[in-house]
Formats: C-alpha cells, sequence, structure tokens
C-alpha cells in the first residue's frame, strides 16, 4: 500500500477512538441530569465531580485525535 | 495552510553552551515559565500586600484562587493533606497561568510539550513514594493490596495494582499534554479552514462557519485550560492522599 494512503487510513482510523468518549460524555451528562432532576438540591455538590469526570472522559477522546493529528502532520 | 505544528516550536533566545552534545539554551519556553512564576509572584505579594478584612479586587481574587485549591485539597486528600497545600496550589497556578497564556494570539503554549509535563507528573509521583516510605516505612506498600479480598485473587490484583500506580504519571502527564496540543492544533486547522475557502472564490461565502467553529473552539479550549488545571490539582490531591492512608 502506499505510506501516505495508509497514513490517512490510519488517521481516520484513530478518530474512531472519539466514539468512545462520545458515549462516555453521553452517559456522563444524562446520567447526571437525571439524578439532579430528581434531587436538585443534591446536585450543587456535585458539580466539582461532574467537571472532573468531564475532563478525565474527554481527555480520552483526545487521545486518539492526537494520534490522528500526529499522523496527518507530524509522521 | 501554515503547518499547524509549527506553533510549537521551540526557539533558542540565548545559547548557555553544551553539556555532551545537546545544546543547553534559554528558549521560547523558558521566557514564558519565568513569565508565569513572575506573574503570579506579582499577583499573590500584591493581592496579599494590604490584608485588609474586607477585601479589595484584586485581593478578592487572590482569596478565591486559595480557597479553590484549599478546598480540592482538603476534600480529596483531608485534613492532613492541607501539609501538601503550597505544593498543590503552585502546580495549580503554574499550569492555570501557562495554559491561559497559550491561549493568547501568537502564543506560546509551555503544557504542550510532554517533557514539561512530564517532569511535573513524575514530581507529583516522586513526592507520593518519598514521602509515603518515609512516613508508612514498608507498610505504602499495603497500597498495592486491596483489603478483604480472598488470598488467591490477589495473584491477579497485586499486579493490576502495581501497573495502575505506574500508569498514574503517564496518564497525568499525556492527559494535560494531548489535551494542550491536540485542542490547539484542531485551533489552528478550523482557521486554516477560513483563509482557504477565501481563497477559494465563491466558496468564501461560506467561511463564517468555520469562523463561528473557530470561536466556539476558542470557548471550549478557554474552559479545557481550566479545567485541565483543577484537573491536575485534583489528581494530585488524590494521589496524595494515597500517600497519607495507603491501607484501602
Amino acid at each position: 500500500m502506499d505510506p501516505v494512503a495508509a497514513k490517512y487510513i490510519g488517521a481516520g482510523l484513530a478518530c474512531l477512538g472519539m466514539a468512545g468518549a462520545g458515549i462516555g460524555l453521553g452517559n456522563l451528562f444524562g446520567q447526571f441530569l437525571s439524578g439532579a432532576l430528581r434531587n436538585p438540591s443534591a446536585a450543587d455538590g456535585q458539580r466539582g465531580t461532574l467537571l472532573l469526570g468531564f475532563a478525565l472522559t474527554e481527555a480520552l477522546g483526545i487521545f486518539s485525535l492526537l494520534i490522528a493529528l500526529l499522523l496527518l502532520f507530524a509522521v | 495552510m501554515a503547518d499547524p505544528i509549527h506553533q510549537f516550536e521551540l526557539k533558542t533566545i540565548a545559547s548557555l553552551g553544551k553539556i555532551g552534545g545537546s545544546e543547553i539554551a534559554f528558549t521560547n519556553s523558558s521566557l514564558y515559565m519565568l513569565g508565569a512564576v513572575g506573574l503570579i509572584t506579582l499577583f499573590m505579594l500584591w493581592g496579599t500586600s494590604s490584608r485588609a478584612m474586607v477585601p479589595g479586587r484584586i485581593q478578592s481574587m487572590v482569596e478565591l484562587c486559595y480557597e479553590f485549591v484549599a478546598d480540592t485539597v482538603r476534600s480529596s486528600a483531608g485534613k492532613e493533606g492541607m501539609m501538601f497545600f503550597p505544593f498543590v496550589f503552585s502546580l495549580f497556578m503554574f499550569i492555570l497561568v501557562l495554559n491561559l497564556a497559550g491561549m493568547l494570539p501568537y502564543g506560546f503554549t509551555v503544557t504542550s510539550h510532554i517533557i514539561i509535563t512530564a517532569a511535573m507528573a513524575l514530581l507529583v509521583i516522586g513526592t507520593v513514594v518519598v514521602y509515603g516510605v518515609m512516613k508508612h516505612g514498608m507498610h505504602f506498600f499495603d497500597l498495592f493490596v486491596p483489603k478483604g479480598v480472598h488470598p488467591a485473587m490477589l495473584a491477579i490484583l497485586v499486579p493490576i495494582e502495581v501497573i495502575s500506580f505506574l500508569s498514574r504519571p503517564i496518564s497525568l502527564s499525556v492527559r494535560l499534554f494531548a489535551n494542550m496540543l491536540a485542542g490547539h492544533i484542531a485551533l489552528k486547522i478550523f482557521a486554516g479552514f477560513i483563509v482557504s475557502l477565501l481563497a477559494a472564490g465563491a466558496w468564501g461565502i461560506l467561511s463564517p462557519l468555520p469562523l463561528a467553529l473557530t470561536v466556539a473552539l476558542t470557548a471550549l479550549e478557554m474552559l479545557v485550560a481550566v479545567l485541565q488545571a483543577y484537573v491536575f490539582a485534583t489528581l494530585t490531591s488524590i494521589y496524595l492522599h494515597d500517600a497519607l492512608h495507603p491501607g484501602h
């Protein structure tokens, strides 16, 4: 296979990893919202945990995006 | 379109000679780090100089930063963890200022270099190991042995705990570095789309779309810059909690 083509295919495949982060973030905010609507008074105390979970989950998507970008521009 | 990696290039400002073939130089990265330390020091000194009962603008900003980090340390590492507060606070402010400095146009993002984040993560893990062993001796290694587990299961669980501990500095450093690097490359790529569309004649009418996306991404990057500093501080406190209380 042409190495340049392989590079672009690899970058596209690496982006598939972001689907996992998407599922995770949807789950995270969906669960938070359903919990928060059931007990709104407890929601404020958990906002820090929500943001922490957001950053940890989002970082995994960023890892795969990073691989894709490195394949596109740095390899 | 300009190469989106170009913005992370290190430029030598003053060369300080060579050690074993590698150049030791004062670079734009060093300049930004010195600037960040200077800025934080000035900010804290200015904010605490009056020590008024009713804080002014700067003093309440300083108090806000202090209370924010102190709350994080207290809730994650416990009361005893407050002895590490100066360490966590310095890390938080340093990362925060460097991340935000990277958001300035033509700015340089120091935290987008893995060597910087890896050094900070190794400092954190080194502190955890050294302090844990100093305080608890061999009991520090209880950290790897979960309590109340059947002895046969330990053969599987202990290696997993060891691997998870060893991967902490990697995930801690790569998280910050990857977020900064990928975010800034994405910004640059979408900004490049505007230029390409404008250069493509009639397609230029579509150029407000990537412009809007660039503005939205900039806002997201601002959030990420603050959030990653917060995450680094929180995870540092959680790891320090392990050093203080190694038993599960």
